[in-house]
């Protein structure tokens, strides 16, 4: 299915809450959608008649300015089409329904985006750092993230 | 004095006659630094929670500050052992932004060192898997096999772990004049010891009887937890990105997708996933062999390297078959010499994961198995 397909398909079943449709020659196309029902979109593409996207490739985070977004790479094995959805969340309020009961997958990589980027996932049943020590301070991935001049003693800036 | 802080993690609840004992981050048998915090009731495991990120070296936030031929270092650490195999993505997808298109020989080569890279992965896999359960032997011939293919590897880049080969648009170098010949040899010793390795472990009786019906991963979890590679396909799903969405010449070659049988025990068990990962070894003899039929015998490798890399504005994602999976990177690029973001998705960090559903049940010894079965590479999990 091509994306204009799925994005006709999503318009159709939730409305409002799909934004737009981008295309490029050299992109991928992308679809924008709002935060808030971000898990009954997945729900629907996962378990969509002719849609199928049973695997999640991943969950990205984004720094855009004033605003945090996530991004979503999902594939379909058996009809081998894939989509990316994107959604924008503001930094003082970075709330996002989480996806780990569709994808089990999606556990690990909304750690990983809490982790980096700050991206509270509402729902997730163990919220904590992955790749960063469990008590470190600050979301590194952000453009204006500092690092802290210590860390339990040892000078961290070298 | 900063006072030290109160962690809430959220464990199981632990129950009075179960011990927590911690595996790792040092130990002979992690393939790596990775803590393994593992809840038994006597010698049965009940559960595993892995404790990553002691290898984390912030390659995305340092990739964000470094040119597009810059990065290519970078990629290079993350899967060490097959360094090869991780430049191949990077470089399609920059070439397709850019509208680059690389020579025949370019191509022909880059194929046939990603599969010699397959090949050595595959055969480190199966040595420490056999290393796991207890036998010394196949790890020494493999070993000896492996310095084969290095020394390929070595006479065309200078590194034999880690290369800087693969450029945006071509090669850093061409291969040396016997390279034919000399690959041809290294497939016919590969084939050999595969076959003694097939004897010797993979078909004898005690192995069988410790890896059959171990760490059992059905087809819908494998494909819910996104695994991919080995893993997958030892599950029985056929998904191979080379055939689902071919890259570079693969569509050329005529090759089999080897998958798991349940032969010797059920379906998506270690020993599935280890003769999964046999049998590819010889898949990528075959490509290797129509690979120097068809390659061309000149040509500059260097002759569609820009001077500097301009990619337009826009963003994609690229995927190729790693040895142990899908990698795939995510490249957004806002038109200056510097990506604005590039993400790597890396299979052992999605792979790892699995680790908690299967190995429910098991006894402790089995957990090891089971991990070395996973074939993870911490540089990936952690990048």
């Amino acid at each position: 299915m091509k994306a204009n397909e799925i994005y006709d398909k999503l318009k159709e079943e939730f409305g409002d809450e799909i934004i737009d449709l981008v295309e490029d020659e050299i992109s991928d196309p992308f679809i924008n959608v709002k935060p808030d029902k971000i898990d009954d979109i997945c729900l629907f593409l996962r378990d969509g008649e002719g849609i199928d996207f049973d695997y999640l490739t991943m969950i990205s985070g984004m720094d855009l300015g004033d605003a945090i977004g996530v991004v979503y790479h999902l594939y379909s094995l058996e009809y081998k089409h894939s989509i990316v959805l994107k959604l924008q969340v503001p930094k003082g309020n970075p709330d996002v329904p989480t996806v780990e009961k569709i994808w089990r997958t999606a556990d690990w990589h909304e750690r990983e985006a809490w982790d980096m980027f700050g991206v509270n996932f509402v729902g997730h049943h163990n919220l904590i750092r992955i790749l960063c020590p469990y008590d470190w301070e600050g979301f590194p991935l952000r453009r204006d993230y500092k690092e802290p001049e210590e860390y339990h003693g040892m000078k961290v800036p070298y | 004095m900063k006072e030290k802080k109160n962690i809430d993690v959220a464990y199981s609840l632990l129950e009075s006659d179960r011990m927590r004992l911690n595996v790792g981050p040092q130990h002979p048998s992690t393939h790596g630094v990775l803590r393994l915090e593992v809840e038994l009731d006597g010698e049965i495991v009940t559960e595993v929670v892995p404790h990553i990120g002691y290898l984390h070296r912030c390659f995305e936030k340092h990739c964000e500050n470094m040119t597009y031929p810059q990065c290519i270092p970078f990629i290079d650490r993350l899967d060490y052992i097959s360094s090869m195999s991780n430049e191949f993505p990077y470089v399609i997808g920059v070439e397709k932004m850019a509208g680059i298109e690389v020579p025949e020989r370019v191509e022909y080569i880059r194929v046939i060192m990603a599969e010699l890279n397959r090949i050595a992965n595959h055969q480190i896999a199966v040595a420490t898997f056999g290393l796991d359960a207890g036998a010394f032997t196949p790890l020494l011939y493999l070993f000896r096999d492996r310095e084969f293919i290095l020394s390929i590897f070595e006479k065309a880049s200078g590194g034999r772990l880690l290369y800087n080969y693969f450029w945006v648009g071509g090669l850093a170098s061409d291969v040396h004049p016997t390279f034919k010949e000399d690959v041809l040899d290294i497939i016919k010793t590969v084939r050999q010891t595969n076959a003694e390795i097939m004897d010797l472990l993979v078909e004898n009786r005690i192995f069988v009887e410790r890896t059959a019906n171990v760490g059992i991963l059905p087809a819908d979890v494998a494909i819910n937890f996104g695994c991919s590679g080995p893993m997958l396909r030892g599950s029985g799903v056929a998904y191979d990105v080379r055939k689902a969405a071919p890259y570079s010449i693969y569509d050329r070659f005529d090759f089999d997708i080897p998958v798991g049988m349940g032969e010797r025990g059920t379906l998506g068990d270690c020993w599935d996933r280890n003769i999964v990962r046999m049998r590819e070894m010889e898949q990528s003899c075959r490509i290797i062999e129509q690979a120097i039929e068809q390659m061309p015998s000149d040509g500059d490798v260097k002759e569609k390297v820009p001077a500097r890399v301009k990619v337009p504005k826009g963003e994609i994602y690229v995927k190729a078959e790693n040895p142990k999976g899908e990698l795939g990177f995510y490249i957004v690029s806002n038109g200056k010499p510097k990506p604005e973001r590039l993400r790597a998705r890396a299979t052992s960090f999605v792979n790892l994961s699995v680790i908690n559903d299967i190995s429910k049940g098991y006894m402790f010894a089995d957990l090891i198995l089971i991990l070395g079965s996973i074939d993870i590479v911490l540089g990936e999990v952690d990048r």
